[in-house]
């Protein structure tokens, strides 16, 4: 990819200046991690993180129709959603593919803000905006109105309310506050496993905001504690987990698939559910040394390949190598061995119970 | 090991990597503070077996950071004779000490002439500021 060509977030000098290793993802040029990985990771996991997430995309879906058109885009039942409200969901092609996972947050009654993944946000609003003709519903792009900082950890929430002096919405809720004297929304959402909200805000404050989070304790944090933090609790990254080739059912994301509502790809979704499908997402954790990649075939007890590892890395709460993988069906159990194949060497591995990591409480 | 560092009495392999002759035909490898630094921290290190044959220019060990691998390239011929187990519990030594406590491999080497042909602390740094 053309370095010249990757776009740039609202934060960016702000990584420059703080010295981040930057590198291209999706077509960003995104912090990877400023210090350390590691160092990040466990910020988040006993203080509290901060993430430039504006490369991703935002969709507002307003008009009379708009509950009824993304009953039919979206797999979970969104009249569920009460106003203030959010709601995770797959978008499905016909065959029942993934073609993104997003958080779909109720705005107004009939007023809808749809966070995309970077990389798939242009596919999204053309899937959108195509089934979107025959009902009384605007579909419009607002990615340009936003920057997006994840603030997450245990002591998020109170370092967030208590520097921008706002009130936060409950976990899964959505609510408009002013932050750097602008217009914003803030959503009890995550990818971390760890409490916290998102904030999406304007563009022009992202800067001062960041940096009065920074002054009040909260660590930068790049897109490689993002990816270990989420893997560990076994959040699914769409390209890795989900793809248009996978549906939602052995991706193990059948509780965000409400068939009855008949949304695109439920008839597929529906007889999958039924019949079951030939591999399942499955979490594993390996016994001794190595450290999994995606990619890695996964070896039943005879070596024939049983599988391949979707996102595989060393897990810094677990202070082992861990991943996930589509793995035959009747292997995808906890507590069933494996092998992984590590660049020729098979490593011992086991599948475990979904998440790897739990919370201390 | 914050700043960057290159000792003198080392010679280095273009592929970042140091060697200390012990003796005539002996020597002590390691990867450079560039190659640490870039790797960043060193989550686990698979070394060669002692007795293992190395031959100048291939992989013979892996070192890991938790998003990346990468190969340590031989910087001359040779056979195992030790290999540092301190870092199969404490990979990160790597980091703090690349050209004490992180070493890799002891070797006896087989074409110590091999040394001739590696760079200078000098020459090394020259190559980085390319």
């Amino acid at each position: 990819m053309n370095v010249a060509a990757l776009r740039r977030t609202p934060l960016y000098e702000q990584h420059e200046e703080l010295g981040a290793k930057l590198v291209p993802f999706a077509g960003w040029e995104m912090p990877v991690l400023y210090e350390g990985i590691r160092e990040e990771h466990t910020a988040v996991r006993t203080h509290a993180g901060m993430f430039d997430v504006s490369h991703m995309g935002e969709v507002e879906v307003e008009g009379p129709g708009a509950l009824e058109f993304l009953q039919l885009a979206l797999s979970n039942d969104v009249a569920k959603i009460a106003v203030g409200g959010a709601q995770y969901s797959c978008l499905c092609n016909e065959s029942g593919g993934v073609i993104d996972d997003l958080f779909a947050y109720r705005l107004g009654t009939d007023r809808f803000l749809i966070v995309t993944n970077a990389a798939n946000h242009e596919t999204d609003l053309q899937w959108l905006g195509r089934w979107s003709r025959d009902y009384d519903v605007a579909v419009r792009d607002v990615a340009d109105r936003y920057a997006m900082l994840a603030v997450q950890g245990p002591h998020a929430r109170a370092v967030v309310a208590a520097t921008l002096k706002i009130e936060l919405p409950e976990r899964f809720h959505v609510v408009a506050q002013n932050v750097g004297r602008r217009p914003a929304l803030i959503c009890g959402t995550g990818y971390t496993g760890e409490d916290g909200v998102e904030m999406l805000i304007d563009p022009e404050v992202a800067i001062p905001v960041f940096k009065e989070l920074r002054l009040a304790g909260v660590v930068p944090c790049g897109l490689g504690a993002r990816d270990t933090l989420r893997l560990e609790v076994c959040f699914p990254l769409h390209g890795n987990e989900l793809t248009p080739e996978r549906n939602p059912i052995e991706a193990g994301l059948g509780w965000c698939c409400k068939e009855e509502t008949g949304f695109l790809g439920s008839p597929r979704i529906r007889s999958a559910r039924a019949a079951g499908t030939a591999e399942r997402l499955a979490a594993f954790t390996i016994e001794g040394a190595g450290i999994p990649r995606d990619g890695n075939p996964v070896l039943g007890e005879r070596g024939e390949q049983v599988g391949v590892v979707t996102s595989g890395t060393f897990a810094p709460s677990l202070e082992l190598g861990a991943g996930m993988a589509y793995v035959r069906s009747d292997l995808a159990e906890p507590g069933t061995a494996v092998e992984i194949d590590v660049r020729g060497k098979h490593r011992a591995a086991r599948i475990a119970s979904k998440p790897l990591y739990r919370k201390r409480s | 090991m914050a700043e960057a560092n290159y000792p003198d009495d080392l010679r280095y392999h273009d592929q970042h990597d140091w060697v200390r002759l012990d003796g005539d035909d002996a020597a002590v490898f390691g990867i450079t503070w560039y190659a640490q630094d870039t790797l960043g921290e060193v989550v686990f290190y698979e070394p060669p077996e002692v007795g293992a044959t190395l031959t100048k220019d291939q992989p013979y060990a892996e070192v890991e950071s938790v998003k990346a691998v990468s190969d340590v390239i031989a910087p001359m011929s040779g056979e195992v004779t030790e290999v540092n187990d301190v870092l199969s519990d404490s990979p990160e030594k790597i980091n703090e000490g690349p050209y004490d406590e992180g070493w890799l491999v002891k070797v006896k080497l087989s074409s110590p002439q091999e040394y001739e042909a590696l760079l200078t602390a000098a020459e090394y740094q020259k190559l980085l500021d390319r």
